[in-house]
């Protein structure tokens, strides 16, 4: 049982890649079951704050609190266990392991992860190609893989960098189904987008960043209202 | 004397077999240090001192212990094992973030301090530790005879050296060692402890070197720098296999041991620079190795 709808508190979060000071006093939650952006421009650090969340920075200081936890001390190794799932702008997929187990490879972090039947069913192309080479698969396949491997392991609350980046239409239109039927199930979602058709319409809430800080939060229903103000932060 | 087209047949399979013997060995002390080298980066120059360290630890075990040599085969790996956990726990980890060169020369410096140490306490001459009973015969076959030893020695090798390619490649536990080879900080990111795999992956290569050790304690004689005079020619071995790639270090372990013995063979005088040689050709030809990744 949950207690605690907030799934995701973050807090004057600064991060640092040796002396490159990237983060510069982050304040963001995510609730339960939501589904929220991180908009911005190429450089703006949005990568960085899910690799903060992560601790994959060099350093961080501030708070981010996960389920409750206080997680600015513990080491990464620990932090999946709290029911976090990431999939990185690079998608990550092993070139040593093929499909299946680049599937297997995340260990459990929650015990009701979906079952590998489940994915490839999700997934069909995953099946057909389960004993390919990791990397041999299309852009497409790879980030379904990516996804896929975190669902497996029953992460709760998912840390989604750019999925949607250079993926022909018909696959960011499955990607966007999937992640409605996700949300479907009660997952909370952070997700950072380049790709604002695709996020605006099955997010909750936006952040918008810009070096290094947060400077806008737009709730779904405002969007129309600050579409303008929206285009001048993404320069669109 | 058997003959063929002028070879002295009983000569050739005689260096064949003194060929296989010492590619067995190659192949052990190169595994380790290939599946060191793939998840830590690291070159750790003890190897050979880890493999002089488990054949001593096999005599002192037998001498002071009485363990015999069937219960030194795992007794030895473990303690060896153990002093590599530890190495890597409190030398190598404190300056994992710094210029590999360290710990490279960190590994070099504390191989030379084990060979002093050895040196110092049981001199340069050598100590010799008797093949098992059970061992102790021989076959005869047609050009050759086959001492029990040897054959149990390349047969051990094959076994160990198949089974660690197995679990390596085949295993949910090997897919965490590739994976983490790949890409440790998202193998972190997946909840998995990596310093903990590093360190257990230190200890099973250098588990490995101490075995050899042991194997090499009836037949080679138990010698302070046993380890170093094989190191050189393991680190050429590595590299003719290719950098990290675990197939390619036990293939090409083995092949070194068959081209140096048939050299010794038809022309003796090169035998010792054979392996250079090809480390030559081959870095000239393919510089990631036989079996390395081209980067
Ligand atoms: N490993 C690193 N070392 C030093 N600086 C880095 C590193 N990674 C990112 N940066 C810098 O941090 C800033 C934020 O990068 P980040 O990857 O978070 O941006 P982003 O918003 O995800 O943009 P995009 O992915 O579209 O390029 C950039 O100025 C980038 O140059
Ligand atoms: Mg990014």
């Amino acid at each position: 049982m949950s207690t605690h709808r907030e799934k995701l508190r973050i807090a004057d979060l600064h991060a640092f890649y040796g002396e490159s000071h990237i983060l510069h006093g982050i304040d963001m939650h995510v609730m339960q079951g939501e589904l929220v952006t991180l908009l911005g421009r190429n450089g703006s650090g949005r990568s960085t704050t899910l690799r903060a969340i992560m601790n994959m920075v060099g350093r961080r200081t501030g708070s981010i609190n996960i389920n409750g936890t206080e997680t600015i001390g513990l080491p990464a190794h620990k932090i999946a266990h709290l029911g976090l799932g990431y999939c990185p702008e690079e998608r990550g997929i092993f070139s040593s392991l093929n499909v299946e187990e680049n599937l297997l490879l995340p260990p459990p972090v929650r015990s009701d992860g979906m079952s590998v039947e489940e994915l490839y069913e999700m997934f069909p192309n995953l099946y057909e190609r389960r004993y390919s080479q990791g990397t041999r698969l299309s852009g497409g396949e790879q980030q379904m893989l990516a996804l896929a491997r975190i669902l497996r392991s029953g992460a709760n609350i998912l840390l989604l960098d750019e999925i949607t980046e250079g993926l022909a239409p018909v696959i960011v239109q499955k990607l966007g189904e999937v992640l409605v039927k996700l949300k479907e199930r009660g997952l909370t979602i952070l997700l950072v987008e380049q790709n604002f058709r695709f996020a605006a319409p099955i997010a909750d809430r936006h952040y918008v960043m810009e070096h290094g800080h947060i400077v806008e939060e737009v709730q779904a229903d405002e969007l129309e209202a600050k579409t303008e103000l929206l285009n001048t932060y993404l320069g669109v | 004397m058997a003959t063929f087209l002028g070879i002295n047949l009983f000569g050739l399979f005689g260096q064949l077999l003194v060929g296989l013997i010492n590619g067995s060995f190659y192949a052990l002390l190169s595994l380790g240090l290939a599946i060191i080298f793939g998840l830590l980066k690291i070159i750790n120059f003890a190897q050979g001192a880890m493999y002089m360290l488990g054949a001593f630890a096999a005599w002192l075990a037998l001498n002071y212990l009485g363990i015999n040599y069937w219960a030194a085969l795992v007794v030895v790996p473990l303690v060896v094992g153990l002093v590599g956990v530890l190495m890597e726990r409190f030398l190598i980890r404190p300056i994992a973030n710094e210029d590999h060169l360290y710990s490279l020369l960190l590994t070099f410096g504390f191989a030379l301090m084990l060979q002093g140490l050895f040196t110092h306490m049981y001199g340069s001459s050598g100590l010799s530790y008797s093949i098992p009973e059970a061992l102790s015969g021989g076959t005869k076959l047609p050009f050759m005879y086959l001492p029990d030893y040897r054959a149990w020695i390349i047969c051990a090798s094959v076994v160990v050296c198949g089974l660690t390619w197995w679990m390596i490649e085949k295993t949910k536990l090997g897919a965490y060692l590739r994976a983490g080879t790949e890409n440790p900080q998202l193998m972190q990111a997946f909840g998995i402890n990596v310093p903990l795999i590093v360190t257990l992956t230190f200890g099973f290569g250098v588990a490995l070197a101490g075995l050899a050790g042991v194997m090499a304690a009836p037949i080679y004689s138990v010698t302070p720098d046993m380890g170093s005079n094989l190191l050189i020619v393991v680190f050429a071995i590595v590299v003719i296999g290719g950098m990290g790639s675990i197939g390619g270090a036990i293939l090409t372990g083995l092949g070194m041991g068959v081209i140096e013995g048939l050299t010794k063979y038809f022309y003796p005088e090169a035998s010792n620079t054979v392996i250079f040689l090809v480390m030559v050709i081959v870095l000239l030809l393919k510089p990631a190795g036989l079996f390395g990744k081209e980067a």
